[in-house]
């Protein structure tokens, strides 16, 4: 069934009266998204786009069991949006908002983890595009129509790059279970790690495409627990080998910083790992296309 | 973004950190009038420019009188320092700060910094502070004394207790060390720094501790609720292209090619400056024009790229989700017959609404040279370049 999300999820909107929250809740509806409801706080007892609007996520789950939630509250009021989704029991936050303060996010991971892990929300993002099971459901802001449904799973930083791997692949007829985007922020809910271990147990994907970028260390975990434990064919970008070295101020960043955080860095430990390289963002699509083809000849 | 090294020690100063006496000046005679106010006979005057390593590059001079004073201002202000972290730009010196210089028995170091692998506020101390200090981590990680603070309940008093004894301090020290640390730890926390640095904290010959320098950067996700720290901003110390993009909302590096770049999402960005490398051209900046860009914006962003007058093709490339490749197209237009683009144009859309923006593209009448993928769009920009320097060179 894909990963996180597919077209029997039940979904409510944080945010869902806003201008941005209407728009999106709107267009994930007509993708075919089951959209439940919607949360604002005062707004409680209306109906907006022919859905009922909460006062609360606990009132939204309660009255329309909600498991999924995605959230596009401005950055001073998204941290504690995605604690309130982590304490009314929602299973799955994808948190669209860009801009939310790094102790926020500090506060957010650390709040999470008073749940048993067996009862922890799942958080995605924030500042990402969501995720999309393409044919089934979708929880975010990507262009429905440039994926195909089929069997290669994405997992992505970056929003726009991640469509750019989807339609090159579209191009060549092929398809992704599910697509999900990790966002740009240091901090964020998912890694790629998080995610690749997902997409390892999924019976409808049989290979994944990862595409990381500069900075932080979340390409090189990810590599070494593919190294140990992936069967399926995992495939990675990394952007940014062209960025120059940054200016910078001090020595914190230097000290505490590790081997494997540019993108050269980051491409040697994958490769070391056995990870089919992209080697230009021009190329996904040939990339899969060709690894697939070496996959099933082996089998 | 980054504070001045006053600036920093004024915020830490009203949390119980030791600073040495020092004031601002804005010329020689300010300087000297501020020895005087001071007092003591010997005095350090130091550039504030937002950068380290300013000793090695001539930003820090020893002085003992008015003279001495007077010339290394004179000297410095007015003037970019250039030292290993500022790029070879460098950056202006138009404030200077004079302290009391102070007898130094022992020079530590102290930093505060967001970990992205624990996810939460790290601290790393080092009893060997001074200018080596990464040659040191590098060489001896296991001299580097490191905690990390949970976010819950924030930094104790044990942790910073562990800090002080680990760095060796004599006994009569390790209250005030631990005072020291837990009140940096809190104006990182008060304040939403991203980074703060005391290298070298110092122990004097007198047996106090005293913060010799002090460097501080901000998380600007978080400006809106630190009205205080927004007034310190110093856009003198900024690269006036990313000042201007900035100010219109746009994410703006600038960088030391020829193609402007006009790119919607941080990651696709970073990767078409990689094709236009792999293609053979020199990106001129990053720049990510972001979701929902209007007309306006898209104009806006020409405008800053065009500023640059190193800038000699600009390509566009819109993967629209959020965005729409009509707005991007009316917006090109706009900046055509508005901004005045003299340079070869190439745009490749893609996306929501993107047979609108080709047409409107198509429909303009204007010399826009149209790609379908980015590896086309980066071959075309790198080939109408070479073709416009070619004409330039040959007129």
């Amino acid at each position: 069934m894909a990963i996180l999300l597919n077209r029997s999820t039940r979904v409510i909107v944080q945010g869902f009266t806003g201008k941005i929250g209407s728009f999106h809740a709107d267009d994930m509806k007509r993708y075919g998204t089951k959209l439940v409801g919607g949360v604002t706080p005062g707004k409680g007892g209306q109906t907006h786009l022919g859905l009922p609007v909460f006062n609360t996520v606990k009132g939204a789950v309660r009255e329309t069991r909600a498991e999924a939630s995605i959230v596009f509250v401005p950055p001073p009021f998204a941290a504690d949006s995605i604690m309130e989704a982590a304490d009314a029991g929602i299973k799955l936050c994808v948190c669209i908002t860009d801009g939310i303060p790094s102790q926020d996010m500090m506060q957010v991971k650390r709040y999470m983890r008073r749940y048993r892990f067996e009862d922890r929300m799942r958080l995605v993002g924030p500042n990402c595009a969501g995720v999309i099971t393409p044919g089934q459901a979708l929880m975010g802001i990507m262009p429905g129509s440039i994926y195909l449904p089929g069997r290669v799973g994405i997992v992505g930083r970056s929003g726009t790059l991640g469509y750019e791997a989807a339609s090159q692949m579209k191009a060549l007829g092929i398809g992704v279970s599910t697509s999900v985007g990790i966002g740009g922020d240091p901090i964020n809910g998912s890694s790629f790690k998080d995610i690749l271990q997902l997409f390892e147990r999924d019976d409808d994907t049989d290979a994944v495409v990862m595409i990381g970028e500069i900075g932080g260390p979340q390409e090189a975990e990810a590599a070494i627990w593919a190294r140990d434990n992936m069967r399926k064919p995992l495939i990675a970008y990394i952007a940014g080998l062209s960025a120059p070295k940054g200016r910078r101020m001090g020595h914190a960043g230097a000290i505490i910083s590790a081997f494997g955080e540019s993108a050269q860095e980051k491409v040697e430990i994958l490769k070391e790992a056995g990870v089919v390289i992209v080697p230009t963002p021009a190329s996904f699509g040939e990339v899969v296309a060709d690894t697939l083809a070496r996959t099933k000849k082996a089998a | 973004m980054d504070i001045h090294e006053y600036q920093a020690k004024e915020l830490l100063a009203r949390h119980g950190v030791h600073v040495p006496r020092g004031g601002l000046a804005y010329s020689p005679e300010q300087a000297t009038y501020r020895a005087r106010e001071i007092g003591g006979s010997k005095w350090v005057l130091k550039a504030q420019v937002h950068s380290g390593a300013r000793g090695k590059a001539g930003g820090i001079k020893l002085c003992s009188n008015d003279e001495e004073i007077s010339n290394a201002a004179e000297a410095m202000l007015g003037r970019k320092l250039v030292t290993q972290q500022t790029g070879p730009r460098g950056k202006l010196i138009s404030r200077l700060y004079l302290e009391e210089a102070v007898d130094i028995a022992q020079e530590l170091y102290l930093g505060f910094v967001l970990d992205r692998k624990e996810e939460r506020v790290m601290i790393v101390a080092s009893a060997a502070g001074g200018m080596e200090i990464e040659d040191i981590s590098e060489k001896q990680p296991d001299s580097i004394i490191r905690a990390t603070v949970d976010p819950g309940v924030g930094m104790q008093g044990f942790q910073a207790r562990e800090i002080a004894f680990g760095l060796g301090l004599e006994s009569s020290l390790i209250g005030k060390a631990t005072e020291t640390i837990l009140g940096c730890y809190q104006v990182f926390r008060d304040y939403d720094a991203s980074m703060l640095e005391i290298n070298p904290l110092v122990v004097t010959r007198d047996g106090s501790l005293v913060a010799l320098d002090a460097k501080m950067s901000f998380d600007e996700n978080a400006l809106f609720r630190r009205p205080e720290i927004s007034e310190l901003r110093d856009k003198s110390q900024e690269d006036p292209r990313e000042t201007f993009a900035s100010d219109r909302g746009l994410s703006y590096v600038g960088l030391d090619g020829n193609i402007g770049c006009i790119i919607n999402g941080a990651g696709l960005a970073m990767a078409t400056m990689d094709m236009i490398k792999i293609a053979g051209g020199e990106p001129a900046n990053f720049l990510d024009i972001g979701g929902g860009a209007s007309p306006e914006r898209v104009a806006k962003s020409f405008r800053a790229v065009l500023g640059d007058k190193q800038v000699e093709t600009i390509l566009v490339n819109i993967f629209a989700g959020i965005n729409r490749c009509d707005w991007v197209a009316e917006g090109v237009i706009k900046a055509i017959r508005e901004v005045g683009v003299d340079v070869p144009l190439v745009v490749r859309l893609s996306g929501t609404k993107v047979e609108e923006g080709r047409r409107i593209l198509a429909d303009s009448g204007e010399a826009v040279i149209v790609a379908d993928t980015l590896a086309e769009a980066a071959e075309k920009a790198v080939a109408a370049w070479r073709e416009a320097t070619k004409n330039k060179k040959a007129a």
